[in-house]
């Protein structure tokens, strides 16, 4: 039943009817979360004691860092999948993830350093976390950069899968690495903003704006995989049936 | 063919590609030379205060040898990809991960281990005690192989593009970013007396890692960009 469905689901002409169908609805759902989540985290919430107003940036930065990371294992699960069961559009997610990741890697950086500016100080500090993630964003670079280079977007699709997963292997390691290599030559730096506890009125928004994220990612990625699969598929009848339509 | 065993595959792309080293000598020397000039750009960038010299030596060198091992990592497969025996090795009956690993073990042997060999001499150009020298030496041994293993994963996804250079570089120095902490690490605990062998055992392990893992996805890019 679920094989069957997947199946179904896998094949080009139906995803791009089904993802068509299923856009209205998600772009509803993702103006929802984003008026509660950001009417609740920027107004409802109450000001943070010791960082006043500033901390409200967390509603951005905080769910953009957590799909920088979701969102390269969903490229190197999905890069795994055409790899091995050679599936166009588990191919075609992989690739498309890819710059939507960056971007919220890009975000997370950006938004951190502004949060850094009137807490430490300072617009950069070499901390275990923020190193890591501009490394992420070097990996997400290559992943493009590796796509972009080959010609033959079947073989670049591979090639990427195999980039990403060598990549998957790698951020846990990375991820200690620095975490060690920082904490062996001065005191946690992040840790120390941490509260054992978050006030309900602060998490509840926060948590609806990861969940908002996450749909906007939905969004993006089909989006993409559309735009990528009528490129890609621009010699078929289907295709043409759908751009005769509009 | 096929009643030679896989070792003697393996000994025998060894023995091949030093053979084709031996032979083109004045090639050898490039990735050392460049790995020497890089670190002595250092003392005229950051000016020749023994104190500072001191301090940023292990840094200095272990980022020398990063950029020199990706210097001589372009041609890992190059050549063969020009001339056509890699096709033959990937149609060869022996498993092509076990090639590929004798392939990376001849590179690592013509640029890793000479660059180790130099770094103490570096070393103590910038004043550092003998037993860092020690460490730095073990770091180098323990780490540039691991160098070579993840850089032949990007030179296999490359091989086939014209323009390679400056893509490898972005694909491969983000993975290179562990060896270089711990290593660098080791070497400054041991500057400043404390024990190292946290960080060694780190390595070895990432060694050891590298050895079983990486043929693997280096064979399947070597066939992908021959497809």
């Amino acid at each position: 039943m679920i094989m069957r469905f997947l199946h179904k689901f896998s094949s080009p002409p139906y995803f791009y009817w089904l993802s068509g169908k299923m856009l209205p609805w998600l772009t509803a759902l993702l103006i929802i979360l984003l008026a509660y989540g950001l009417y609740g985290g920027l107004v409802l919430a109450p000001a943070d004691y010791q960082q006043g107003d500033s901390f409200r940036i967390i509603y951005i930065h905080v769910p953009s860092a957590w799909m920088s990371l979701f969102v390269y294992v969903v490229m190197a699960i999905s890069g795994a999948i055409g790899l091995i069961w050679h599936i166009k559009l588990a191919e075609i997610v992989s690739i498309s993830s890819a710059s939507i990741g960056a971007a919220f890697t890009f975000l997370a950086l950006i938004t951190g350093s502004l949060w850094g500016k009137p807490m430490w100080g300072t617009w950069w500090v070499w901390d275990a976390r923020l190193t890591s993630e501009l490394i992420l964003l070097f990996l997400y670079l290559g992943v493009i950069g590796l796509y972009g280079a080959i010609e033959d977007k079947r073989t670049a699709a591979r090639a990427v899968a195999i980039l990403a997963l060598v990549g998957v292997v790698n951020i846990p390691i990375i991820h200690y690495s620095v975490e060690w290599w920082n904490t062996l030559h001065q005191g946690a730096t992040v840790t120390k903003f941490d509260k054992p506890s978050i006030h309900p009125d602060m998490l509840i928004p926060l948590l609806v704006m990861a969940v908002a994220f996450k749909v906007y990612y939905g969004i993006a990625l089909l989006m993409r995989c559309r735009n990528e699969l009528l490129q890609r598929e621009q010699n078929n009848r289907w295709v043409d049936e759908i751009l005769e339509k509009l | 063919m096929t009643d030679s065993s896989t070792l003697n595959a393996f000994v025998a792309i060894v023995r091949r590609d030093l053979l084709l080293a031996y032979r083109h000598r004045a090639e050898l020397i490039n990735p050392l030379a460049f790995f020497v000039l890089v670190v002595t750009l250092f003392p005229l960038g950051v000016g020749a205060e023994v104190e500072l010299l001191k301090r940023i030596a292990p840094g200095v060198i272990w980022v020398a040898a990063l950029l020199a091992s990706l210097l001589t990592m372009d041609s890992l497969f190059r050549s063969d990809f020009e001339d056509g025996s890699l096709e033959l090795m990937v149609m060869s009956p022996h498993p092509l991960s076990v090639l590929v690993l004798g392939k990376v073990t001849a590179h690592w042997l013509l640029s890793g281990a000479p660059l180790s060999l130099v770094a103490p001499l570096l070393a103590m150009m910038f004043n550092m005690e003998t037993d860092a020298i020690k460490i730095l030496l073990l770091t180098l041994l323990l780490g540039t192989p691991v160098l070579s293993l993840i850089g032949a994963i990007a030179v296999a996804l490359t091989v086939g593009l014209r323009k390679g250079g400056v893509l490898l570089a972005i694909l491969v120095l983000p993975l290179y970013v562990p060896v270089l902490i711990f290593a660098s690490n080791a070497v400054d605990a041991a500057m400043a007396g404390f024990p190292v062998s946290g960080q060694l055992y780190m390595m070895s392990a990432m060694l050891f890692l590298a050895i079983t893992l990486t043929p693997w996805p280096t064979a399947a890019a070597l066939k992908m960009s021959l497809s």
